[in-house]
């Protein structure tokens, strides 16, 4: 046993502590699940133990969910092939059962929680006789495996039901919603919270004090839902009826854990508590058979971490933190870089040829936190903040600013004149960032004496909420910059991607797929409301015509505008080019003039422009929803394969973080590399090339895409089953 | 062999609200009160008759428990007499006809009767559960959505306006009104007795005859927050018409069916039952057919059904002299009339469920009634009767007068 130490006290409490070995927060493995299985004998077997105590021995809190890397174990199969549900609930199944032998070993149990309880760590709770919280405004409880494709599997979705009710359950199980302290005690998902420190003592008292409060409201007969459950309980039925189109607004059909949750929680909520279980396991184990959890495990969860905490920074290179930054530019884009750069604590110079407009940048600082007062923000707090920011019109105030970042009007003349002019104040051997969205960074690097210290750093709007940013280096972009770039990604506590120059470098080249899809579709006379439910139904934010007027049909039409200026003889002509530069013409700009593809009455709701039918005339045949469909996930999915051959992505990990998180990619798929690599590479190519023989060539799959197809390759190597394992 | 219609009742419909005048009639009553008039009016021997086919959608709580053969019971039948109870929703009441008839006609039955019974005021919708809404997986399988919603995307898919609507049920009142004023529904009502032999209801009490554009354009869309907010309907009947950009919602309580009480039973024999009790057939059952179609917008299988009877029928809609609707929501019957190029004119020519109210068990009858009555009355010889069903079903039958 080197999970749990167990000690008992003169009045026979045992105190069982978690600190697995070799992690930062306690998880469950199979040592643990050993550990916890031994415990619970003894507890049981040993006479002079009259009740026990669960608490952490880890500072960082009480225990988080499952060992992903035990959880991949399960689902890894001996040839590499899908795993079967079966074999699953098998494994599944140990630790429900481990868990309720805990709340019927006969002698009370009470659990002090102190710090983050979530997942697995908090359905460990869920099945101990008392729950007694220490309190700390960090402290966070619950399940939210629902976040990463899953749902509580140990017997969580039966549990908390029972305790707070079915609807309250649903809603935190659901959209995957922590508790604080006080608001578990609340709902009484726990029985008590204590000052921060105190909950294991008080946890001892109570063992001590209540020797036979050994069972489980559900073990006791008689036992009620509270709020009721079943068939003939109206309340009860409202939930369940109003559960699934709560889920589906979410969800579209994508995603089969909510499902699978709601399924869980209705059948087992007139079933006796074991038999609840197993139905629970069951609903868990067809989940986890399905590729979808693992994938968005990789995506959203594991190789996320793994690029914040510098997956593809440069090893040999020292740490390289921003003290000040110099932010050229006080737009939106300036203005909320300089906001998350000096909420990081960083001094930031903001700069802009006019002083108005630097100091207009800086009341957006301002602005921008003012909203978070009351949210985690003290007046204090935001003073200190705003202290940090100094807008000025002055070159020189630059000085000493040990990290540039540029967002000035996307020119490449007027950005090469203010390279040159702070490369004057600064010096070459500062690292230079551009936050151009569509500009050559090997092109604007020309400005800069030692092309080897200019590096892009793209953000999105509005760079507060935006969690990617987009690292693009130019041909001759160093390993120095790229570890500023990311050092300073990692110190905003943003997400990086690393990818290589090309027009629109990797997200606003292939989002763009999806307007111009959705534009080439409205062409072809298709129903303009199909596209968009389309789009919605594969997972996408928003439709491609609605995204296309949040962005402006301006914004496009000036980008293809400036490619085919610069291009020339080269620039290769869309059907989408002629219905931008038509709605341009019509002055249909989009939002931002409330005339796009949609109009946008003052006092009501967007709706599709009637106008649409008239420019396009509506085709007789109306395609099938999944025809739609498919063509704009498989236009996105064909550019993606693209950059990965040109080499503007070098590893399919950036492709699918740089998708999910930069343009919305649906997340369910865990991002266009790990979709392709789950549907399989030859169907990918057979795809395409019917899409292409009807549709055109901005379809054909890469040479990439055929040479994998012909000898079963996959993006992620080893394939996803086998990498779980 | 040939079924004939001989004969058919109905209590009249009073408000399914506790001011409603038949809340305080059990449900059992109003199946009673029925089964003894058919035996009454027709001075039959009910040992003749081989079953009772009672209709009722939510057969719970006094409604549970084979309410037919209750009722074959308490009102003094044969105990020789079995019944049986079913649930075909909102054509309960037909299709409890529609076996009724089958019965007669496989032989296995001389007389049968087939009805039905609701008490919305006493046993309130829906509160049976059931799989198809509340079981997460069969809802996300089939798409479910509540029939208002259905209603309300039958309008937006044909594009029928809240004016549309409305003008409709305007004319439904006026129609129920102007029935009620001629003696229309006289032979049919069975007035609804207390426990102390007083009459409690003789006429349907549901009727809003003042209604008109204005006064309806004052209500508000019954089912808007339930589709565009709590809990988003609207969501899942876009998965399913995706060709639609929203749900316009243009259904209220004054376009759509009333809750009511009420029961009805119609007897069904064969030619020589009846010759034995001296009985005139007053109609002979042509087709009889029940359809399903798409689930979430629930309400268009009446379109289906009538192209099943007619081809059955081996007759064309040209042959139909009148046609009667379950007015279950205006845009039920005005997509109706679309699809089957209908004129106000030849469907319910005598109102509807929209004035008189729409007691889920037992309308399917009252609506084969209200039909028969009419072709008598107007000297019309074939008629066919149809009702939306939930879950996208649909149930109708012609008859001919004789």
């Amino acid at each position: 046993m080197n999970s749990i130490t167990i000690s008992t006290d003169a009045d026979g409490i045992a105190t069982l502590m978690i600190d697995v070995p070799d992690q930062s927060m306690n998880v469950i493995g199979p040592d643990f699940i050993a550990d916890l299985d031994a415990a619970i004998t003894r507890i049981a077997s040993d006479d002079a133990i009259k009740g026990a105590v669960i608490a952490s021995g880890k500072d960082s809190g009480f225990m988080a969910g499952m060992d992903l890397k035990y959880f991949g174990s399960m689902l890894a199969t001996s040839d590499g092939s899908r795993p079967q549900p079966s074999a699953i609930f098998d494994q599944v199944f140990v630790l429900n059962q481990l868990f309720r032998r805990l709340e019927t070993c006969g002698k009370p149990i009470a659990c002090a929680i102190e710090g983050t309880c979530v997942g697995g760590g908090f359905e460990l709770a869920l099945a101990c006789h008392r729950r007694i919280v220490g309190d700390s405004p960090k402290t966070r409880l619950g399940l939210p495996e629902i976040l990463i494709g899953l749902f509580p599997g140990g017997g969580g979705s039966q549990r908390l039901p029972r305790l707070i009710g079915v609807q309250a359950a649903l809603m935190y199980m659901l959209q995957g919603k922590l508790f604080r302290p006080a608001e578990a005690a609340m709902l009484k998902a726990v029985d008590q919270v204590v000052p921060q420190g105190t909950a294991l003592e008080t946890a001892r008292e109570w063992v001590k004090a209540n020797p036979n409060a050994a069972s489980q409201p559900w073990d006791v007969k008689g036992f009620k839902f509270p709020g009721g459950a079943g068939g003939f309980n109206p309340a009860f039925v409202q939930t369940m009826v109003g559960a699934l189109p709560m889920t589906l607004k979410q969800t579209q059909r994508n995603m089969n854990a909510p499902i699978a949750l709601l399924s869980a929680v209705y059948e087992g909520a007139i079933l006796p508590f074991d038999r609840a279980i197993r139905v629970e396991s069951k609903y868990f184990a067809r989940v986890a058979a399905d590729p979808q959890a693992g994938n968005m495990i990789r995506s959203l969860f594991v190789n996320k971490q793994a690029a914040e905490r510098g997956a593809r920074r440069p090893k040999d290179q020292p740490k390289a933190p921003t003290m000040k930054l110099a932010m050229l530019g006080a737009g939106m884009m300036g203005a909320g870089i300089a906001t998350v750069a000096a909420q990081a604590g960083m001094e930031v110079i903001l700069f802009d040829r006019d002083i108005a407009y630097a100091q207009k940048g800086k009341a957006h600082v301002e602005s921008v936190l003012s909203k978070r007062l009351g949210k985690g923000m003290t007046p204090e707090k935001l003073a200190a903040t705003l202290a940090r920011v100094t807008p000025t019109a002055t070159y020189a105030d630059l000085a000493g600013a040990d990290f540039v970042i540029e967002a000035v009007f996307e020119d490449v003349a007027i950005k090469a004149e203010v390279t040159k002019q702070v490369e004057a104040v600064l010096g070459p051997d500062v690292i230079f960032g551009s936050n151009t969205s569509t500009l050559p960074i090997t092109k604007l690097a020309g400005a800069w004496s030692k092309p080897e210290n200019f590096i892009g750093v793209h953000f999105f709007s509005p760079v507060e909420k935006m969690p990617l940013v987009e690292i693009i280096l130019g041909k001759q972009t160093g390993p120095a910059a790229i570890a500023k770039a990311l050092d300073f990604v990692a110190q905003i506590k943003k997400t990086p991607i690393v990818v290589n120059d090309s027009r629109g470098f990797y997200t606003s080249r292939c989002f763009g797929t999806y307007v111009q899809e959705g534009a080439e579709l409205v062409a072809e006379g298709i129903n303009p409301a199909l596209i968009e439910n389309a789009g919605k139904q594969l997972g996408m934010p928003v439709g491609p015509l609605a995204v296309s007027d949040e962005v402006s049909i301006e914004l496009g039409y000036k980008v293809m505008t400036a490619a085919k200026k610069e291009l020339g003889d080269a620039y290769v002509a869309q059907r989408s080019d002629d219905v931008m530069t038509q709605m341009v013409e019509l002055d249909r700009l989009g939002r931002k003039n409330a005339k796009g593809w949609y109009d946008y009455p003052e006092n009501g709701k967007k709706a599709l422009w009637p106008g649409i039918a008239d420019l396009f005339p509506r085709a007789e045949d109306q395609p099938d929803v999944e025809a739609v469909k498919e063509r704009l996930l498989y236009r996105q999915l064909v550019e993606c394969a693209r950059c990965f051959e040109e080499g503007v992505l070098e590893t399919p990990e950036d492709g699918d973080i740089g998708a999910i998180f930069g343009w919305g990619f649906a997340p369910y798929t865990g991002g266009p590399f790990a979709h392709m690599d789950t549907v399989g590479i030859a169907h990918v190519v057979a795809v395409l090339d019917r899409l292409a023989a009807t549709h055109g060539d901005r379809f054909a799959p890469t040479a990439q895409l055929r040479e994998m197809a012909s000898t079963g390759g996959t993006f992620y190597r080893p394939a996803p089953s086998r990498a779980a394992a | 062999m040939e079924a004939y219609i001989y004969d058919a009742v109905r209590t009249p419909r009073g408000r399914g609200k506790p001011d409603g005048s038949l809340h305080e009639i059990t449900p059992i009553q109003l199946a009673t009160q029925t089964l003894e008039a058919i035996r009454d009016r027709n001075a039959i021997d009910t040992a003749d008759v081989d079953d009772v086919i009672l209709g009722c959608v939510t057969p719970v709580g006094e409604q549970g428990a084979d309410i037919a053969r209750t009722a074959v019971l308490n009102a003094d039948y044969a105990q020789t007499t079995p019944g049986v109870q079913v649930n075909r929703f909102c054509a309960s009441g037909l299709e409890a006809v529609n076996i009724a008839a089958a019965k007669v006609m496989s032989g296995e039955a001389l007389f049968a009767i087939g009805g039905g019974v609701e008490s919305m005021s006493r046993v309130p919708m829906a509160s049976d559960g059931g799989a198809i809404a509340m079981d997460p997986a069969v809802a996300y399988k089939t798409y479910f959505a509540p029939q208002g919603i259905g209603a309300d995307v039958i309008a937006t898919k044909f594009g029928i306006s809240r004016d549309d609507a409305d003008a409709y049920a305007v004319e439904s009142q006026k129609r129920a009104k102007m029935a009620w004023d001629e003696g229309r529904f006289a032979k049919s009502i069975v007035p609804v007795r207390d426990v102390i032999g007083q009459i409690v209801l003789d006429h349907d009490e549901h009727m809003r005859p003042d209604a008109t554009m204005q006064s309806l354009g004052a209500l508000k869309p019954s089912f808007t927050a339930l589709g565009e907010e709590m809990p988003g309907f609207d969501t899942v009947a876009l998965l399913r018409y995706p060709e639609l950009e929203r749900v316009n919602h243009i259904h209220h309580a004054g376009n759509s069916s009333g809750i009511v009480d009420g029961a009805a039973a119609v007897l069904v024999g064969g030619k020589d039952i009846g010759d034995k009790y001296g009985l005139k057939p007053r109609a002979r059952i042509r087709a009889m057919a029940s359809i399903g179609s798409e689930p979430l917008i629930m309400l268009t299988g009446p379109e289906f059904v009538a192209g099943k009877l007619l081809s059955r029928a081996r007759m064309t809609a040209a042959d139909i002299d009148l046609w009667e609707l379950n007015e279950a929501f205006a845009s039920v019957v005005l997509r109706y009339m679309q699809a089957m190029k209908l004129d106000h004119d030849q469907i319910n020519v005598n109102g509807g469920a929209i004035a008189m109210g729409h007691p889920l068990g037992a309308t399917g009858a009252m609506v084969l009634g209200t039909a028969l009555d009419e072709l008598e009355r107007s000297g019309k010889g074939t008629a066919l009767i149809n009702l939306c069903v939930g879950a996208g079903m649909g149930t109708g039958i012609i008859i001919e007068r004789i």
